[in-house]
């Protein structure tokens, strides 16, 4: 690691290598032309997966196929295990990490939904931590500071007993980047009301954006729609070749709408 | 750059450009050209080798890093010369491919998912082979040929 | 006259195993791409980064000074040096070379090659070449293009058109008079492709000595060496290109004349072996392998029980910035531009214009998918008009059963037919309306998509004289030789390329059912072009019907040698021998075996006939079963045989995302006898994928302000995964052909000559509760979204 971040300060043209997918792509097609390659797949403990009663940390260089075959983790953090399925296809989960994907911070990235969309926090190599809600500024642009490493992600565990969460996202073919997606997690109280409601939209807003949706908090969210669509109005939307705003727009809220009603289905079968 | 690459069991002590592809260097360097080229950007799977027993896109890899690792194209899985593997036999049984471009990457892909999943259903061999393009075929006697290899090595011990 | 084989067959149409998929599995197929020649040169081209603009000067200065770089070639030195590339089209000025000239015409046009010791230095070298642009006005819309005033592609041609044929067949105008009802509508056909997952590559040797080019190239291109050799100013006999490549998937589009021109023509001038192997990148702009991009206005009239009586079909065909073959893409359909249906009169309008995007290629079917979608919008919205059901529409124009052979208005005479039975034992696996309606009542938009289209095969050229008569090109042959060698083993020649279709056990096949031996025994190879006879290469659905067709009567003539050999020895007339497994049998029982046949021909000159010639050899050069007669009043007899399908298709998607999912797709298909099974059901799986690209999430699209193209990689121009296509159930019905050896007709095309119209019709089943529809291809999701919620038609 000391190794890597000295490399790093010498040359500001030197870049990070993690699982490369996209990385490479872009070297392939001379897109970006580093002076250095900087492995840092192989930095001991970089890859740790540590799941604890209270979070849950998983390394920079975490594969993703990690994520999808860990069950402890599925059961400590359900909506990363429904989300890591979307995120490119079985060989690209195998090379891609966790921080490659949340450093690239590309703007349809599953697991910087999830990241945002849970209230996770960024661990940089000094200690120091980022709400991921402050981390992505614009599409593929994050507020890591100059000469700093992503080391982690730390997820900090729900214990509420009645929860549910709900991930879905729509995308030209199945395993594309989202034209948009949108996660959930809900818990509810002992009477059948919203007691904590998460909800995030991705690939249709430059970053992935946290609804502000404390109006719904002590209902029972079968009338969320006009929440939602009021906390999407003020969002900007992308277009794009595939997709324009309006498409976004309304698919977000589709996808709004359908991840609260899996999230709270979900919530409501747990006794 | 020096390196050795342990490909197919054996060691192979390369000298590359460090901006080697681990797909060039098979191809290239090593010869192995049963590993094709099609996008080199990491979408069509053409170029699928085995890394440590799971499918990975060589041309995503520069061959340094695959130093360490244990690396199977499609060389590696023909069990002698002349002889196919249970899962290639299963491939020419339904006519699983067409033009064969594709079908190195799918038939390593099929053996690394009938190693972790031996009895897949047809949901779980679409998601295996979805990042493995094929045009010729509509992928349709491909999961045939994966549905026939499950059920034979059920019944045999050899892969 | 064909004498035609009858069933039952000994090995034609039984399941088997196809014989090139044993080296494909162990990885062992021979791509273009995988030779290695001492001294090999490695080629990168720089490419045109605009859409229109005068090259005013190109500094390759620093790129030589590059150690490993060994040239950079211009268009300019290429000019001097080469002919011109055959321009299909009647056109004389639209003048073309592998690299621009003077002028770029494109985004990604090759303007300079870069010629070094690897691929990544021949990269290096190329981002130091200086080209210097004066950008010109562009157009890349074909109906703008045609505009008065617009920017000309060919300044020297005078217009962007560069065809524009237009035919009469039957009494149109009575019977647009008198029809009782009319309808007219737009369809477009976005640009898209076959995209094989393998690039165009090619590699060149020149050998001064011999004063031969050897040539290794992933083509599937009729007359390839003919048009290497007349562009390098080489005799024919100078070009040898070698067949046995195995070609990582065409479907159509890998021609690759250019690349093969620009590297024979380095070969030479550097004296090294050089190759061009085109990245993805490269392959998507500046390879040329894009495929129609049409507009049709369409005018049908018909009567109140549904039934088509005249059609007004045009045309408009964007074939990019060069006319190559891409026009005669409007020809070839002409042979089924009335589709299954008995219409009796039909006016055409073909027109092919020229814009600033990349030329156009021949694509799997030869225009015939686009033309099929057109046709089949058509008979779906005579439904909706007169309220009545879309397969009852079908049935009533559909040609009957007992009216074949059937002569259409265009000229050609279909072979054979049985399409009512087919729709009816298609519609009879499963009641899609019903599913559909359930689907609906779950708040999914549901739409079944019906499509019954003609596959026509065993492809000709008689396109070619119909569109510019100052082509008189109709001889389209295809051939085989046998030769059994002295120990008795048989050896089968085919004379072109290969790209997936199992053309290997094709031959074997044949060749097996007419010498009733094992296919497994015999070899089947591909000698170089200078060891070959005349081939047209695997294009037009022709391989079944015409390499089929070439290997049975080369057997047969091996078959005769055979019973010739054996009537004198055992001195009985031939007519009364029997030939069973290679053994010949005369009626008091004695036998000459196979081995004993082989030894006479091969070493005991004293036994065989007088006159005979020793050895067991024996060709056929095949001719199209119709023959070959120029056009007369504007009509010919188009491709030989027509195959057909009839697609039925379940669809649904959410009402918002709209992302169309096929739920349940069942084909009809009929391609009269199959031969080998395998490779017809792969052929129909794979052509129906290809068609879901095409109607769900292909296009090459362009920046309109900027020319430049914006999926130019599989990030962007989407091929299906398996995700994508679903699993499909295959209805099988056996119309013989009368004209070929077993009564087959083609399958090459089969699947995606119907699956864009039949996933279209779906769309629009899908949307009809919402009051709007859509004509154009493809259906992306947002596109269909924003039509519902705006309620609006596009």
């Amino acid at each position: 690691m000391a190794q890597a971040l000295a490399w790093m300060a010498a040359d500001p043209d030197a870049r990070l290598l993690a699982g490369g997918q996209t990385l490479m792509p872009m070297l392939a097609m001379r897109l970006v032309r580093p002076s250095k390659l900087i492995d840092i797949a192989r930095i001991p403990g970089l890859d740790r997966l540590e799941i604890a009663a209270d979070r849950v940390e998983l390394g920079a260089t975490l594969r993703q196929v990690a994520v999808e075959r860990s069950a402890a983790l599925a059961e400590a953090v359900p909506l990363l295990a429904k989300a890591i399925r979307f995120v490119g296809h079985p060989p690209t989960r195998r090379r891609g990490t966790v921080g490659g994907s949340l450093a690239n911070a590309d703007p349809a990235a599953e697991l910087a939904l999830v990241a945002v969309t849970l209230g996770a926090e960024l661990l940089l190599h000094d200690g120091s931590a980022v709400a991921a809600v402050d981390f992505f500024l614009a599409p593929m642009t994050t507020a890591l500071p100059e000469g700093a490493m992503l080391t982690g992600l730390r997820i900090a565990r729900q214990s509420a007993p009645r929860r549910g969460t709900g991930f879905r996202e729509v995308a030209m073919r199945a395993g594309d980047y989202a034209l948009a997606s949108a996660a959930c997690e809900v818990t509810l109280d002992a009477a059948g009301r919203c007691a904590s409601l998460r909800l995030g939209i991705g690939g249709a807003t430059p970053v992935p954006t946290l609804l502000p949706l404390a109006a719904l908090l002590g209902t029972s969210l079968t009338e969320a729609k006009p929440a939602i669509a009021a906390a999407l109005a003020p969002l900007e939307m992308m277009s794009d070749g595939n997709a324009g705003a309006a498409y976004r727009r309304r698919a977000a809220q589709a996808l709004a709408e359908q991840v609260l009603a899996d999230a709270l289905a979900e919530a409501m079968r747990c006794n | 750059m020096q390196l050795t690459l342990h490909v197919n069991g054996a060691d192979h002590a390369i000298d590359v450009d460090d901006r080697t592809s681990l797909l060039d260097a098979l191809r290239d360097t090593l010869g192995l050209k049963g590993t094709h080229a099609g996008c080199e950007h990491g979408v069509c799977g053409t170029c699928t080798v085995l890394l440590n027993g799971e499918p990975v896109r060589s041309c995503l890899m520069l061959a340094a890093q695959a130093e360490g690792e244990v690396v199977t194209t499609i060389e590696g899985v023909t069990p002698a010369p002349g002889e196919l593997s249970v899962v290639q036999d299963s491939f020419v049984e339904t006519h699983g491919m067409q033009c064969g471009y594709c079908t190195p990457g799918m038939v390593l892909t099929a053996h690394a998912l009938l190693r972790a999943n031996p009895a897949p259903s047809r949901a779980e061999i679409v998601e295996a082979i979805s990042g493995n393009l094929c045009r010729c075929t509509g992928y349709g006697q491909i999961v045939e040929a994966i549905e026939l290899a499950a059920q034979r090595l059920a019944r045999s011990n050899t892969p | 006259m064909t004498v035609q084989l009858q069933p039952p067959f000994r090995y034609v149409g039984h399941k088997r195993r196809v014989r090139e998929d044993r080296r494909f599995v162990a990885g062992g197929g021979h791509y273009a791409a995988d030779l290695v020649l001492p001294g090999m040169l490695h080629c990168a081209p720089v490419q045109s980064e605009h859409p229109c603009a005068r090259i005013v000067a190109i500094d390759a200065s620093a790129a030589l000074a590059l150690p490993g770089v060994h040239a950079v070639l211009t268009g300019a030195e290429l000019a001097a040096a080469t002919e011109p590339l055959m321009n299909g089209a009647n056109t004389p000025l639209v003048v073309r070379y592998p690299l621009a000239v003077g002028q770029v015409r494109y985004a990604g046009e090759w303007v300079a090659m870069v010629v070094a010791e690897s691929r990544a230095i021949a990269e290096d070298a190329r981002e130091l070449v200086r080209v210097e642009y004066e950008t010109l006005p562009f157009v890349l819309d074909g109906e703008a293009a045609m505009a008065p005033g617009a920017p000309l592609v060919h300044p020297p041609h005078g217009s962007n058109v560069l065809l524009d044929r237009h035919f009469v067949w039957g009494p149109v105008a009575e019977q647009f008079a008198a029809a009782p009802r009319k309808l007219s509508y737009r369809v477009r056909w976005g640009r898209s492709s076959t995209v094989p997952l393998e690039t165009f590559a090619v590699t060149a040797r020149w050998e001064p000595t011999d004063a031969v080019l050897d040539v290794w190239a992933s083509i599937q291109m009729p007359k390839f060496p003919d048009q290497i050799a007349r562009s390098l100013r080489l005799p024919g006999n100078a070009v040898r290109v070698h067949y046995d490549v195995d070609v990582g998937g065409s479907y159509g589009v890998k021609r690759g004349i250019k690349h093969a021109v620009l590297v024979g023509h380095l070969a030479r001038a550097l004296n090294r072996p050089v190759r061009l192997v085109e990245d993805r990148l490269e392959n998507m702009t500046g390879g040329d392998m894009q495929g129609p991009e049409r507009v049709f206005d369409v005018e049908l009239a018909f009567d109140d029980s549904g039934r088509v009586q005249a059609m007004k079909m045009r045309a408009l065909d964007n074939v990019g910035a060069y006319a190559g073959r891409s026009p005669f893409q409007l020809g070839k359909p002409i042979g089924a531009i009335v589709g299954p249906y008995a219409i009796a009169a039909v006016e055409y309008h073909a027109l092919a214009v020229a814009s600033n995007k990349t030329p156009q290629e021949a694509v799997r079917g030869f225009g015939q998918a686009p033309t099929n979608y057109a046709l089949e919008t058509g008979i779906d919205k005579v439904a909706a008009v007169l309220g009545l059901d879309r397969l009852e529409v079908r049935r009533r124009n559909f040609i009957r059963a007992d009216q074949f052979p059937y002569l259409i208005p265009s000229g050609t005479t279909y072979d054979s037919g049985n399409y009512h039975g087919l729709l009816d034992k298609t519609v009879a696996v499963a009641d899609l309306f019903a599913e559909r309606d359930a689907l609906r009542a779950q708040g999914l938009l549901a739409g079944v998509g019906i499509a019954s289209c003609l596959e026509p095969s065993g492809g000709n050229s008689s396109f070619e004289p119909l569109l510019n008569p100052a082509n008189r090109t109709t001889t389209w042959m295809e051939s085989c030789r046998i030769h059994v060698d002295g120990l008795g083993g048989i050896t089968a020649a085919m004379h072109t390329t290969t790209s997936g279709q199992a053309h290997e056990t094709l031959v074997s096949v044949a060749v097996a059912e007419v010498l009733e031996i094992p296919p497994e025994r015999i070899r089947v190879i591909r000698p170089d072009s200078l060891a070959s006879l005349p081939s047209n290469s695997p294009v037009g659905s022709r391989m079944a019907i015409m390499l089929g067709g070439a290997a049975v009567r080369a057997a047969q003539k091996l078959r005769h040698q055979l019973m010739q050999i054996a009537a004198h020895d055992l001195g009985v007339p031939l007519l009364h021998l029997r030939y069973s497994e290679g053994d010949i049998h005369a009626p008091d029982g004695r036998k000459l075996s196979w081995l004993e046949l082989v030894l006479i021909a091969h070493r005991e000159y004293f036994r065989l006939p007088e006159g005979m010639e020793p050895g067991l050899s024996a060709s056929s050069i095949y001719m199209v079963p119709t023959g070959g007669q120029l056009p007369l009043d504007d009509k010919v007899q188009m491709y030989p045989c027509h195959s057909f399908e009839f697609h039925y298709v379940l669809l649904a998607m959410d009402p918002v995302l709209c992302r169309p999912e096929i739920r349940r797709y069942i084909i009809g298909h009929d391609c009269g006898q199959v031969i080998s099974p395998d490779v017809v059901k792969g052929m129909t799986l794979g052509g129906i994928a290809h068609g879901i690209g095409a109607a769900l999430l292909e296009e090459f699209s362009v920046d309109a302000q900027t020319g430049q193209p914006t999926a130019a990689s599989f990030m962007d121009y989407l091929l299906p995964s398996a995700h994508e296509v679903p699993r499909v159930e295959i209805v099988h019905q056996v119309t013989r052909s009368p004209l070929t050896v077993f009564g087959q007709k083609g399958s090459g095309e089969s699947g995606y000559l119907g699956s864009p119209a039949a996933i279209a019709g779906a769309v629009n089943d899908a949307l009809a509760p919402r009051g709007v529809r859509v004509d154009q291809l493809p259906m992306r999701p947002a596109l269909l979204s924003d039509l519902v919620a705006e309620g609006t038609s596009a």
